[in-house]
C-alpha cells in the first residue's frame, strides 16, 4: 500500500501541502511504546482477519520474538464483501487477495493446516508433521461451515435450481447471485434460512433477505414474489431492540417470518425444503415438534457452523457450553484460555456470547496483544473486551442500519447522536460500501 | 471505529475510488488549486466577471459531485433516510460546488485572460 511517506517527495514542493499533511499525520498517529525485547516463541493458528491483524501488531510491539503463522490457505477472503457479491453489487474478485499480501516481514508463514495442538507439551503439529513448540499460542482458525449437515444439499448445486449459499466463499456467492437474480426477475417464493448454531455475522441472513426483496421489488415487481424468512430461533436477532426493529421492517416489506423453524433437509428436484417446527403446547407447556414442508423457487442455505476439528480434538473447547460446536473455552473479557493461560482465542473460534464479526476482531486484537505482552513482561494486562459486535445491517441497496452492540445487548454506537443505529440510512450504506473494506484492510495491517 | 487516523482516512479513500483514480484525483485537485493561486497572484485581483461565471457553474458542480458518489455506491436520492443523510448530501454538494467554481475561474483566467 502507498503510505504517506511514499508520496511525500513528489508532492513536497507543491504549496507545502505535503509538509502540512505530514504534520497532521504525526499529530494523529497513535503513540507507540518502545518495543519489548523477548525471545518468546509465539504461534498463531489461522491467517484470517484475526491472525493477520495480530501478527502485524506483535511485530510492531516485540523485538526478537519468533512469530509463526500457520495457515494453508493461499487466498485471503474479505468475507463481509460476500453479501454484496451475492446481490450482484460486486464481483467475486472484490473479496479476494493473497494471504501473503498482508503479512509483515519478520513473521514466518507455515503454509499448512494445524492438525493437532498439545496444550500440555505446548506444541502445535501441522498436517505435514512439522512440530512447532510455543511459549504463547493464539488460536484463530475461524470456523467451519458444515454443509454436509443438511441432507439433500451439496455445494455443487449452488447457482442452479434456485439454490444459493453465499457463506461458502466468493465463487459460491457469485453463483448465489445467479440463482437469486433469476428469482428477482421471474418472481415466485424465496425462502431464507439460518442455522441453529452460533454463526459469523448473524446479520448476514437478514441482509440477504432484505437485498433480494429490494431487488425483486424493482425487478419483477410487487405481487409477483414472496420472501419468507425461516429460522430456528425465537427472535429475528440476538439483541432484542434490534430484533423488534427488524420485525417491524419485515412487516413493512411483507417478508413473512417462520420462527422456530430449523432446516432439516431439502429435495432439490421438487424444490421443497423440510423444516422442524418447535411449538410450546399451550396446555402441557412442553415442546412439541413437527415437520413442515415449504416449497421454494429460491432457497438460501446457511449451514451449521462449528469450531475446526483441530480445536475440538485438542481439548480446548468448553465442556459444558456449545458442546455440539466446540468453541474455545476462554475468559470473555480477556479471551485467555481458562485452563491454559498461555493460550488465547481470537476471532470467530472464541467461545464468547457475542462477537463473530470482523469488527469484533478489531476490538479483540488490542486486548489479547495487551495481555500477551503483559505476560512476557511479567505483569497483568489491563485491557478488556466488552463484546463489541457490529454489523451494518443492509436493508436495501442504498440503505443500512449501523448496528453495534455489546455482551449486555446494549447498543454502543460509534457516532452517537450523528448516525442513529436503528434508522435505515444512506450514510450507513456508504460505510458498508466504501469504508468497511478499507477499515478492514487497515486492521489487517495492524493500523486500525 | 476505535481510532480514526489520517492513514485510515487515506486507506478509506483509496478503496473508495480505487488507488489509481484516488491519487489522480488528488493530483488534479492539487494542480487546479495551484493554478488558481497562480492566476490570483499573477493577476493580483479577483475578476468579478470570471467570478460570475464561476458562481453560475457551482450548481452544476454540486449536482455532479452528488451523482458521482451515488453512482460509485449503487445508490440514489431515494436512499436518503434521515437528517444526517441530508447533511452528507449537502456536504458533498458543497465540495463539488467549490471545486467547480475554482476550476471554472482558473480555466477562464488561463485561457481568456485578455478579456478578463
Ligand atoms: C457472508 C458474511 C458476511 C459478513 N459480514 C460481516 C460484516 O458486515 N461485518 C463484520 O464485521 N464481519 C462480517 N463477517 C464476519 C467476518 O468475516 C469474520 O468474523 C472474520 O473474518 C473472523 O476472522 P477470523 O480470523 O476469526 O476467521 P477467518 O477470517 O475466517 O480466518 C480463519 C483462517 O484460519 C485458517 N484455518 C482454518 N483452519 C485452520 C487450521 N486447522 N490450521 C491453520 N489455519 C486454519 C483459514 O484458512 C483462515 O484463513 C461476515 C462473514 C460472512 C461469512
Amino acid at each position: 500500500m502507498l503510505t504517506y511517506e511514499d508520496i511525500r517527495p513528489s508532492r513536497r514542493g507543491l504549496l507545502g501541502l505535503a509538509a502540512a499533511g505530514l504534520a497532521a499525520a504525526t499529530l494523529t498517529a497513535p503513540a507507540r511504546a518502545a518495543k519489548v525485547a523477548t525471545k518468546a516463541r509465539i504461534v498463531i493458528i489461522g491467517a484470517g482477519a484475526a491472525g493477520t491483524a495480530m501478527a502485524n501488531r506483535l511485530i510492531d510491539r516485540l523485538d526478537g520474538a519468533e512469530i509463526t503463522l500457520v495457515d494453508a490457505r493461499a487466498e485471503h477472503l474479505y468475507q463481509p464483501g460476500l453479501s454484496l457479491v451475492a446481490a450482484g453489487l460486486k464481483p467475486a474478485s472484490y473479496t479476494l487477495s493473497k494471504t501473503t499480501d498482508w503479512l509483515p516481514s519478520g513473521v514466518r508463514l507455515v503454509s499448512e493446516k494445524a492438525a493437532a495442538i498439545d496444550p500440555v507439551a505446548k506444541s502445535v503439529t501441522t498436517e505435514g508433521g512439522t512440530r512447532l513448540d510455543y511459549d504463547f499460542l493464539i488460536v484463530a482458525p475461524g470456523l467451519v461451515l458444515d454443509h454436509g449437515a443438511i441432507p439433500g444439499f451439496s455445494l455443487d448445486m449452488v447457482g442452479s435450481n434456485g439454490i444459493g449459499a453465499l457463506y461458502a466463499g466468493p465463487e459460491y456467492a457469485a453463483k448465489t447471485w445467479d440463482a437469486a437474480r433469476k428469482f428477482t426477475e421471474e418472481g415466485g417464493v424465496a425462502v431464507m434460512t439460518r442455522p441453529t448454531t452460533e454463526m459469523k455475522c448473524a446479520g448476514a441472513p437478514l441482509k440477504h433477505a432484505f437485498l433480494v426483496e429490494d431487488i425483486a421489488s424493482r425487478g419483477v415487481g410487487a405481487g409477483k414474489y414472496e420472501v419468507h424468512y425461516a429460522a430456528p430461533q425465537g427472535a429475528l436477532f440476538g439483541v432484542p431492540i434490534v430484533a423488534e426493529k427488524v420485525r417491524m421492517l419485515f412487516g413493512q416489506r411483507g417478508i413473512k417470518t417462520h420462527m422456530n423453524h430449523k432446516l432439516l433437509s431439502i429435495e432439490p428436484g421438487q424444490k421443497r425444503a423440510t423444516f422442524e417446527k418447535t411449538e410450546i403446547d399451550s396446555v402441557t407447556k412442553t415442546e412439541v415438534k413437527s415437520t413442515v414442508e415449504i416449497p421454494y423457487d429460491y432457497l438460501h442455505v446457511i449451514p451449521p457452523q462449528r469450531a475446526p476439528d483441530v480445536v475440538r480434538q485438542s481439548g480446548l473447547s468448553w465442556a459444558d457450553k456449545w458442546t455440539d460446536q466446540g468453541w474455545v473455552e476462554c475468559d470473555q473479557k480477556t479471551l485467555r484460555h481458562l485452563r491454559y493461560p498461555e493460550i488465547f482465542a481470537l476471532g470467530d473460534v472464541a467461545g464468547v456470547p457475542k462477537g463473530k464479526t470482523a469488527a469484533s476482531v478489531k476490538w479483540q486484537v488490542p486486548v489479547v496483544e495487551d495481555h500477551l505482552i503483559a505476560a512476557i513482561e511479567g505483569r497483568e494486562g489491563v485491557e478488556t473486551y466488552d463484546g463489541y459486535t457490529s454489523c451494518p445491517l443492509i436493508t436495501r441497496v442504498g440503505r443500512a442500519m449501523l448496528v453495534e452492540f455489546d455482551y449486555n445487548n446494549n447498543l454502543v454506537p460509534s457516532f452517537p447522536g450523528v448516525i442513529a443505529p436503528l434508522e435505515e440510512l444512506w450514510i450507513s450504506w456508504l460505510m458498508k460500501e466504501v469504508a468497511l473494506k478499507a477499515t478492514y484492510n487497515a486492521m489487517l495491517r495492524g493500523k486500525a | 471505529m476505535k481510532e480514526l487516523t489520517l492513514q485510515t482516512l487515506i486507506a478509506v479513500f483509496e478503496e473508495m475510488f480505487g488507488r489509481g483514480l484516488f491519487w489522480a484525483l488528488v493530483a488534479v485537485a492539487v494542480v487546479v488549486t495551484g493554478l488558481y493561486l497562480y492566476v490570483l497572484i499573477r493577476d493580483r485581483a479577483l475578476s468579478m466577471r470570471k467570478f460570475l461565471w464561476a458562481q453560475l457553474s457551482m450548481p452544476v458542480g454540486a449536482v455532479a459531485a452528488v451523482v458521482f458518489v451515488q453512482k460509485i455506491t449503487s445508490s440514489g436520492f431515494r436512499d436518503i433516510g434521515g437528517p444526517i443523510d441530508v447533511v452528507v448530501v449537502l456536504g458533498i454538494a458543497t465540495l463539488g460546488a467549490i471545486g467547480m467554481a475554482i476550476l471554472v475561474y482558473t480555466a477562464q483566467s488561463l485561457f481568456r485572460s485578455k478579456h478578463g
